[in-house]
């Protein structure tokens, strides 16, 4: 069972800001040059097959104003892929010719005629590389406008199949602690600071921006920012073992006071339980093997293997991506993690199902 | 000379007595001994080819699973663990096992015969690299079947890789088949580059070498400079693994990008090793069918030199995402649009050639014309995964699978079909059916086009790589559907291709020493040629010598027929220097590949094998060398 | 097609030294290959020392002592001139000389096989220590390997040459064996900057 998104949520055509918008001028500078080519060298290769042929003996003169012919035949044969194609067929077809002499030493004269025609494609391409080139580069130059003067400073660690978030604040006091969520305020720049533990990860949102890996021993940056609200999504994108396939982040973009208010909810401490039964899902998170893993700030609990879960309640899905963050959900997922998401390093909880109830009530009520 | 005798030469006896005797000089016995021991270029080429054709459908069977699997989202059908296993064995299979070996092979059982001599240099050295080819390809797909098949993608990073997080055997075995197809390749390239410096036909000189030599040529010397360093990076990798080096440890000062640039370094020129030798098929098919020499001889050469060259100098261009300097990147980002001059000078010729001759369409150009329309498509996108802000939105994502199946796919398989369709009456004496042919063609280029040409967009619309499955909803559900749909007219194309090799070769039409009138030496002696190759050495007087010499072939004699003798020539001149003898069939080959087969595999489990497994090794390495010689027999290597 | 005969070449010899020798043109290119490993090799422990975690090079111990690698170099360097006399040999074709020139390298070979035994010792680190300890034992043992086999093959060359096969192709095996002993003399130049003085250095 997956989360329920949008379609092209995490579409780098479908952008959100402006690094991904300035990728996307590229992308598009870059498939209009090529399909042009494409077009071009596809009609070269169209014409040399459906031409018509000089007679199979000749001592005759180079035709030189079939050549001019060629170059409007280009340009009209430029008009249509399809098309370039569906003739190609049949003019393969069509051809079926009786054995034909060959030519050891072609006319010289023909011979310095393609000479120039190939001189001037060579040309053509390696102008057209360089101004390919020099586009990359200005791109390039245009993504660093944005490294400078974050308003938020977000720590994210790769984990084996998660996303471990922190949220640096001034003072750090002033910083906290979630997983596989991350909000951002619209037209805030936002820096990200690219850790792992383990192996390598590649943290990836391309209604964003570009990706950039998560390297053990090495701190990678990426600077973004999102210029409308919505919810983005995106995944790990260099493969990290078993369930690489089932590590998406989803990033909330939203305006500066819902951001504020999220903001002051995550600094908060875990609320206390409301009822008896939370109560009781308290106790048994706090006596089980959940605290080895799990912290939640203001109890006992303070593992940090695992993600953080002093406001679980307030994340959308759970297991990276995996599930919705619903009760049934919740509790399934705490039952039998491995049936959900194999392999993932949460081992079953082996609880009763009224205990499993209890601390469900609990989790949930950590808003 | 000391201890000279003399023989029986070629030119002396009349025709029949001297094929006669060539054929008793240099048949292989029939029979297992005389497979086992065959040291013809001919018989091993055709057991290599016919090698890596399994292990393309095998690796071909893998997709097909994983394109089942991903036909529809959340699919059940294939689990996790099998599903990593089935992508890292299908690109290792594809890249290690299949594209170079077959490359190799081809040009192993052609390049002697094009060239003009009678066996490849070092026949022993051939029989041995392909025994070793084979144990270690059996080595993993046996690994495989018993669920111990690597799983962590053909390019393997650490640290996922590495001692900590990828435990048990899958990778050692993986890092291991390494070593033994490298030492495979390492060995034909040696060969390879011997035989085309030294043993050409007299009056061959650089300038008349043919484009398919050529390619062979600079593709070796890429193999020698390229594959040390992935021998050097999986025995890092190994000992990281083994005995507890640290290469790849940042906790103890190592690196994980040190792997990523050893491998990188290898793994860009491999590509160009595996596309090199495609071109060259491309330029013998185009010569062949539009009756004219390949247009701009010169800028074809200097354009497969150069793109051997700058395909050191592009490796960066796979670590965009990993946050190395942005100069540097930019330099690789030049570069690695640079590499599309050379590569666009070679279609412009061989369009203009199609352009300037008369083509005769049969399936070789046709499969041409394909490679054309396909490559081309690779390389644009290759241009765009060039530029780094571009390559940091589609790196690792279904685009990057679709360009370089559409530059390995149309770049290679392509002409490498073409070239199957083109050289297997030489090989075989039996034409392939045109019609299956063109059938073959069909499916295969509508087939391809169909599965791949999605991806671009799966790609730019979010879906990353080397997943097992997706969630439903994010647009990228009909695009798979599609895909997985041309992989069954791919499956198709494929079966076509062996019902017609097999029909072929039972009931096909005979053919002649030259039945496309083709002008390379190959086709100057008998379909299949005689274990010899030729009865005399030709001797070449222009670029294609069957179209300059029509009526007569001119030839040398003087070689001895009763001993194993074949001719060696100066490297630019091609004057004749030595009759040099030529190894005689051997078991030390295969024995030294078993020893070496037992270290290798002995030391995936433990450091001491490489000591232990010395031993074996030594002992058949100098019964290899030993030089035979009874009382009364002469060793021909002793003359 | 008919054949035209245009060249006879029976009088061509049988064997040829340099360049007119295949199994030369094989040793070139083996060397080639060998020597690119150790380039890579050492771009390696330039990558490791520089690019790598550590801060300082070596991280945690003494460099290599000097004692054992002088000596080592020095009896490397001084195998050179038999080395040469021998492939002089091989050329003339003189049997005895070649015989004795090979018990001469061989007994090099040996001697310096007992010196590297020594020189690993002073290595100061181990392989599983660190990224440098690693690279170090890597450099080494990589040249080891070349040294080893190369007296192996000098030893079965030798055993030949008193054998009634000394003869005709031997003799070119003697000169490109001393082709080969070169490298080996060459490589380690290099490789003994990097793994003595380079972390002196740095």
């Amino acid at each position: 069972m997956t989360a329920p998104v949008g379609p092209f949520a995490q579409s780098a055509l479908h952008v959100a800001g402006p690094q991904a918008a300035h990728i996307e001028r590229l992308w598009w500078l870059m498939f209009g040059v090529s399909a042009a080519v494409y077009a071009l060298v596809m009609a070269a290769l169209l014409i040399a097959i459906l031409r018509r042929r000089r007679a199979a003996v000749e001592p005759e003169p180079r035709p030189d104003p079939a050549r001019e012919q060629g170059l409007g035949r280009v340009v009209w044969a430029a008009t249509g892929l399809t098309a370039l194609t569906l003739l190609l067929l049949i003019a393969i077809l069509r051809r079926r010719r009786a054995a034909v002499e060959p030519e050891p030493r072609p006319d010289p004269a023909r011979e310095q005629g393609l000479g120039r025609v190939v001189w001037a494609a060579t040309g053509l391409t390696a102008l057209t590389l360089f101004l390919l080139i020099a586009a990359s580069y200005l791109t390039d130059k245009g993504l660093d406008a944005l490294a400078h003067d974050e308003e938020v400073s977000i720590e994210v660690t790769g984990q084996q199949w998660w996303w471990k978030v922190r949220y640096h604040g001034a003072p750090e006091s002033r910083g906290f602690d979630t997983a596989n969520e991350i909000h951002i305020p619209v037209g805030a720049t936002v820096k990200l600071t690219l850790k792992s533990t383990d192996v390598i990860h590649s943290l990836w949102v391309p209604a964003l921006h570009g990706k950039q890996d998560l390297i053990p021993g090495q701190d990678n940056v990426l600077y973004l920012r999102a210029d409308r609200p919505g919810i983005y999504r995106g995944q790990c994108a260099e493969f990290c073992g078993f369930q690489h396939a089932k590590m998406a982040l989803k990033v909330v973009a939203e305006s500066r006071e819902d951001f504020a208010r999220w903001r002051e909810a995550q600094l908060a401490p875990a609320p206390q339980p409301a009822d008896a039964v939370q109560a009781r899902g308290m106790a048994v998170f706090l006596s089980g093997p959940c605290v080895m893993c799990h912290r939640i700030a203001g109890t006992d609990a303070g593992g940090v293997t695992g993600p953080d879960l002093t406001h679980v309640a307030s994340r959308r899905t759970l297991a990276a991506g995996e599930i919705p963050n619903n009760r049934g959900h919740l509790a399934a997922w705490i039952a039998d993690p491995q049936g959900i998401k194999p392999g993932n390093h949460m081992p079953a909880s082996n609880l009763d199902p009224a205990d499993v109830r209890a601390l469900v009530a609990y989790l949930e009520s950590l808003r | 000379m000391s201890g000279h005798e003399d023989g029986p030469r070629d030119g002396r006896l009349d025709r029949l007595a001297t094929e006669r005797m060539l054929e008793r000089t240099w048949a292989t016995r029939p029979g297992l001994w005389g497979w086992f021991t065959t040291v013809d270029h001919k018989l091993i080429g055709w057991r290599y080819i016919v090698t890596a054709f399994v292990f393309f459908l095998l690796a071909g069977l893998g997709a097909v699973a994983m394109r089942l699997q991903l036909a529809r989202p959340d699919s059940t059908l294939i689990g996790p663990d099998r599903y990593n296993q089935l992508f890292t064995m299908h690109g290792t299979t594809m890249m290690f096992l299949f594209a170079v070996p077959v490359m190799e092979a081809m040009a192993v059982t052609l390049v002697p015969l094009m060239v003009g001599t009678r066996n490849i240099a070092f026949p022993r050295l051939n029989a041995f690299s392909y025994w070793v080819y084979v144990f270690g390809g059996a080595m993993i797909w046996i690994a495989f079947m018993l669920n111990v098949g690597a799983d962590t993608g053909w390019f393997s990073y650490v640290p996922l890789a590495g001692p900590e997080y990828s435990p048990g055997k899958r990778v050692d075995l993986w890092a291991q088949m390494i070593t033994f197809t490298e030492v495979s390749a390492l060995a034909v390239s040696v060969e390879l580059i011997v035989t085309i410096l030294k043993m050409r036909a007299p009056g061959m000189t650089l300038n008349r070498i043919p484009l398919f030599c050529w390619s062979m040529l600079v593709t070796s010397f890429m193999v020698m400079f390229a594959m040390p360093a992935v021998m050097l990076a999986s025995s890092f990798l190994i000992m990281d693994r083994l005995v507890s080096t640290q290469f790849f440890n940042p906790a103890e000062g190592g690196s994980p990008l040190l792997w990523q640039h050893l491998f990188w370094f290898f793994g860009h020129p491999e590509v160009y090793i595996i596309f090199l030798p495609a071109l060259g098929m491309v330029s013998s098919i185009v010569a062949t069918f539009a009756r004219r020499p390949v247009f701009g001889h010169m800028p074809m050469v200097l354009s497969l030199v150069a793109t051997g060259f700058l395909g050191f100098g592009l490796w960066v261009h796979h670590m965009f995402a990993t946050g190395l300097p942005q100069l540097g990147d930019a330099m690789f980002t030049a570069a690695s649009m640079t590499i599309a001059i050379p590569s666009g000078i070679q279609i412009f010729c061989w369009i203009a050639t199609l352009w300037d001759g008369r083509p005769v369409w049969r399936t070789p150009l046709l499969f041409v014309a394909g490679f054309i329309v396909i490559f081309v498509i690779g390389g644009l996108t290759g241009v765009m995964l060039a530029a780094v802000p571009l390559d940091l939105q589609v790196h690792d994502s279904y685009f990057v699978v679709a360009h370089f199946h559409y530059v390995l796919i149309g770049g290679a398989v392509f002409p490498l079909f073409g070239a199957v369709y083109y050289w297997f009456p030489k090989i075989t004496g039996r034409l392939l059916s045109e019609r299956l042919g063109r059938w073959n063609f069909w499916l295969f280029f509508i087939g391809f086009n169909v599965a791949f040409f999605p991806m671009h967009l799966l790609g730019l619309w979010g879906m990353p790589r080397r997943v097992y499955t997706y969630p439903g909803g994010l647009g990228w559900d009909l695009g798979n559907l599609i895909a997985s749909g041309g992989t069954l007219l791919l499956v198709l194309g494929a079966l076509v291709f062996l019902a017609n090799v097999w029909n072929s070769l039972r009931h096909g039409a005979i053919a002649r020493d030259n039945p496309w009138d083709a002008s390379t030496l190959e086709w100057a002696t008998g379909s299949p040629p005689p274990p010899y190759n030729f009865r005399h050495i030709p001797v070449v007087t222009g670029r294609e010598p069957l179209w300059e010499e029509r009526a007569s072939l001119p030839v040398v004699t003087g070689l001895r027929i009763d001993i194993r003798e074949l001719l060696t020539t100066s490297v630019v001149d091609a004057a004749p220097e030595v009759r040099e003898p030529s190894p005689a069939p051997s078991i030390w080959p295969l024995l030294s590949a078993i020893a070496l087969t037992g270290l290798f595999i002995g030391s995936v489990f433990t450091p001491w094998a490489v000591v232990w497994g010395a031993i074996p090794l030594s002992v058949a390495l100098i019964g290899w060398f030993w030089p035979k010689g009874g009382a009364g027999r002469r060793d021909p290597l002793e003359e | 097609m008919t054949p035209r005969f245009v060249e006879d070449v029976s009088a061509l010899p049988t064997t040829g030294f340099g360049t007119r020798s295949l199994v030369w043109w094989g040793t070139l290119a083996f060397i080639a290959i060998e020597a690119m490993a150790f380039v890579l090799a050492v771009a390696a422990y330039f990558y490791l020392a520089f690019a790598g975690g550590e801060s300082r090079w070596p991280p945690m111990h003494d460099p290599p002592d000097l004692w054992a690698s002088t000596l080592f170099t020095v009896v490397l360097l001084a195998s050179l001139w038999p080395n040469l006399w021998t492939k002089r040999q091989g050329e003339a074709e003189s049997r005895r000389g070649s015989r004795i020139g090979l018990v001469v390298m061989s007994l090099f070979g040996i001697v310096l096989t007992g010196i590297r035994v020594l020189e690993w010792g002073t290595l100061n680190c181990r392989w599983d220590d660190s990224a440098y300890g690693s690279i170090t034992w890597v450099l080494l043992g990589l040249h080891t390997l070349h040294l080893v086999t190369d007296l192996g093959d000098t030893l079965v060359l030798t055993a030949l040459m008193f054998t009634r096969h000394a003869h005709g192709r031997r003799f070119s095996d003697v000169a490109e064996n001393a082709l080969y002993w070169n490298f080996v003399v060459l490589a380690w130049l290099p490789l003994c900057v990097v793994i003595y003085l380079v972390p002196r250095w740095i």
